[in-house]
């Protein structure tokens, strides 16, 4: 876990059409690792959407640069896989027809696309539903064709935008469990945006608060817990003592 | 039994009507001026060559050539509308002006134009029924949301792929309705052109058995004429159904 596969260097960020407001984002610097899983918590408001769009390539930085695998790149679209907040599948299309969606823009045959994704609709647990629509499904299915969709855009950095926040609670943590597994399966390097504490500390390897606006450092917290991880092991002293400082942070807004 | 639920009560009442209809018209006796539904019937019985073979194929003729050009037109014009922005605020204004322009006071005008040809009735049937295709087709190629572009971007997608992987789907809806509107508009502006200037056709027959103050024979076309258009509808009702599989779970 030592080669650096994202690099943030001296971002800074305001959106063109609103030059008097406060920049978002200043001068931040970030290195992320290869294979880790790292969250992003914040309030809502505080950023932390705009950086994704920032990395996936929707939004240049103002200034500073952004480098995948210590390479400069410009144009990330397409280098980044992106999961959004709602399932976001095209209503119209099927459950392989779906996940297929991102190999069909890379060239891919459509035949081929859809072989690829056969293979991989039983892992996903989507095993029957291949040919239903996405209205059939449940709100946590979707989600995982929208994951798996995610993982067939062949990148290995995956952001997910706060993909569980609106499932039930007993949904939310089967599907945390199985994104657990899934990355550690596939070694993918995870950059999950959410503003839940629990899910936080229970996914991540790292976790970055964004607290002051514009955000110019984020506060980086290691989560001690080995993997495999149990939702039990929440209930440690430590981590007990970890989730009251980050609700501290938090909770902590500065005055304007 | 899923028909008889669907269309029972309105079947019910369209008859209850004629009933009243016949009825009336017996009483009343002045068949130039309300013929009863069986004259109806059996006029269209009696004129089936002339009507079904010579005035049928110039009517729906002149609605197919009439509905593929606002077709092609419409869903062309949508489209540049929906690329460029130039072309949106100088055409969307006047497509929508152009709607209160009455088409049919215009229609002599096109049959001094084009004469006794097909063409003028055709331009009327293009005048009526351009407006729904292009409006729908265009509101329905601007529904896709910015998420879904930003995701398609995200991908790796080019402006082609969005267009043909998000916007082209996601607006078959808006254009089914569209032309589900406009099929049954190309009856009325077909019969209308042929009113004003035309030799032949369902509209020109009901107009020249009006002069001859034969109730029975201005609506034997017209019956004919709304069984197209409801024809079409169900055609489009179809097609949708097979297009759209997936709005059906819903």
């Amino acid at each position: 876990m030592t080669n650096t596969i994202l690099k943030l260097k001296d971002i800074s960020f305001h959106y063109d059409h609103n030059t008097v407001q406060k920049p978002i984002l200043k001068k931040l610097n970030l290195d992320l690792f290869e294979g880790e899983f790292i969250s992003f918590l914040g309030p809502s408001g505080s950023g932390k959407s705009t950086l994704f769009k920032l990395i996936t390539g929707l939004e240049q930085p103002t200034e500073g640069e952004i480098y995948l695998r210590n390479q400069l790149v410009i144009n990330r679209l397409g280098y980044v896989g992106y999961m959004p907040q709602q399932d976001l599948l095209l209503p119209w299309r099927t459950i392989v027809e779906n996940a297929a969606l991102p190999l069909e823009i890379k060239g891919m045959k459509k035949r081929e696309a859809y072989k690829k994704v056969v293979t991989l609709i039983e892992e996903f647990g989507l095993k029957g539903v291949e040919n239903c629509f996405p209205s059939e499904l449940s709100g946590g299915m979707r989600q995982r064709v929208s994951f798996l969709r995610t993982i067939l855009s062949g990148s290995n950095i995956l952001l997910l935008d706060e993909p569980f926040s609106a499932l039930d609670a007993i949904t939310k943590l089967s599907l945390q469990e199985w994104l657990l597994a899934q990355w550690q399966k596939r070694k993918e390097t995870i950059l999950f945006i959410t503003h839940d504490v629990n899910e936080a500390l229970f996914l991540s390897d790292r976790i970055f608060v964004f607290t002051e606006a514009p955000t110019s450092k984020l506060k980086e917290l290691h989560v001690p817990l080995t993997r495999p991880r149990h939702v039990r092991d929440l209930n440690h002293p430590d981590i007990l003592q970890l989730k009251d400082e980050l609700l501290d942070e938090l909770r902590v807004r500065p005055s304007l | 039994m899923n028909l008889v639920n669907k269309y029972g009560a309105s079947v019910c009442l369209m008859i209850c009507f004629l009933i009243v209809w016949e009825v009336g018209a017996r009483i009343l006796d002045m068949g130039f001026i309300l013929p009863a539904p069986t004259d109806v019937v059996v006029k269209i019985w009696l004129l089936k060559e002339s009507l079904f073979l010579e005035h049928l194929p110039a009517t729906f003729l002149i609605m197919i050539i009439g509905l593929s050009l606002s077709i092609v037109f419409g869903v062309g014009l949508a489209i540049c509308m929906s690329v460029s922005k130039t072309v949106e605020k100088t055409f969307y204004p006047l497509i929508i002006s152009s709607q209160t322009i009455p088409v049919i006071a215009l229609a002599p005008i096109f049959v001094l134009w084009f004469g006794y040809t097909i063409w003028s009735k055709v331009i009327v049937t293009v005048l009526i029924t351009f407006f729904p295709i292009t409006v729908n087709t265009y509101d329905g190629l601007n529904a896709t949301s910015k998420e879904y572009k930003d995701l398609l971007k995200t991908m790796g997608a080019s402006k082609k792929d969005i267009f043909l992987k998000l916007q082209v789907p996601g607006c078959a809806p808006y254009f089914l309705s569209g032309l589900k509107v406009a099929v049954t508009l190309s009856v009325i502006g077909a019969a209308i052109g042929e009113w004003i200037g035309a030799q032949s056709g369902l509209g020109y027959f009901s107009r020249r058995m009006m002069t001859q103050f034969d109730g029975a024979g201005v609506f034997a076309p017209i019956v004919i004429l709304s069984l197209v258009g409801i024809g079409l509808f169900i055609i489009v009702r179809i097609l949708e159904n097979n297009i759209l599989k997936w709005r059906k779970i819903d």
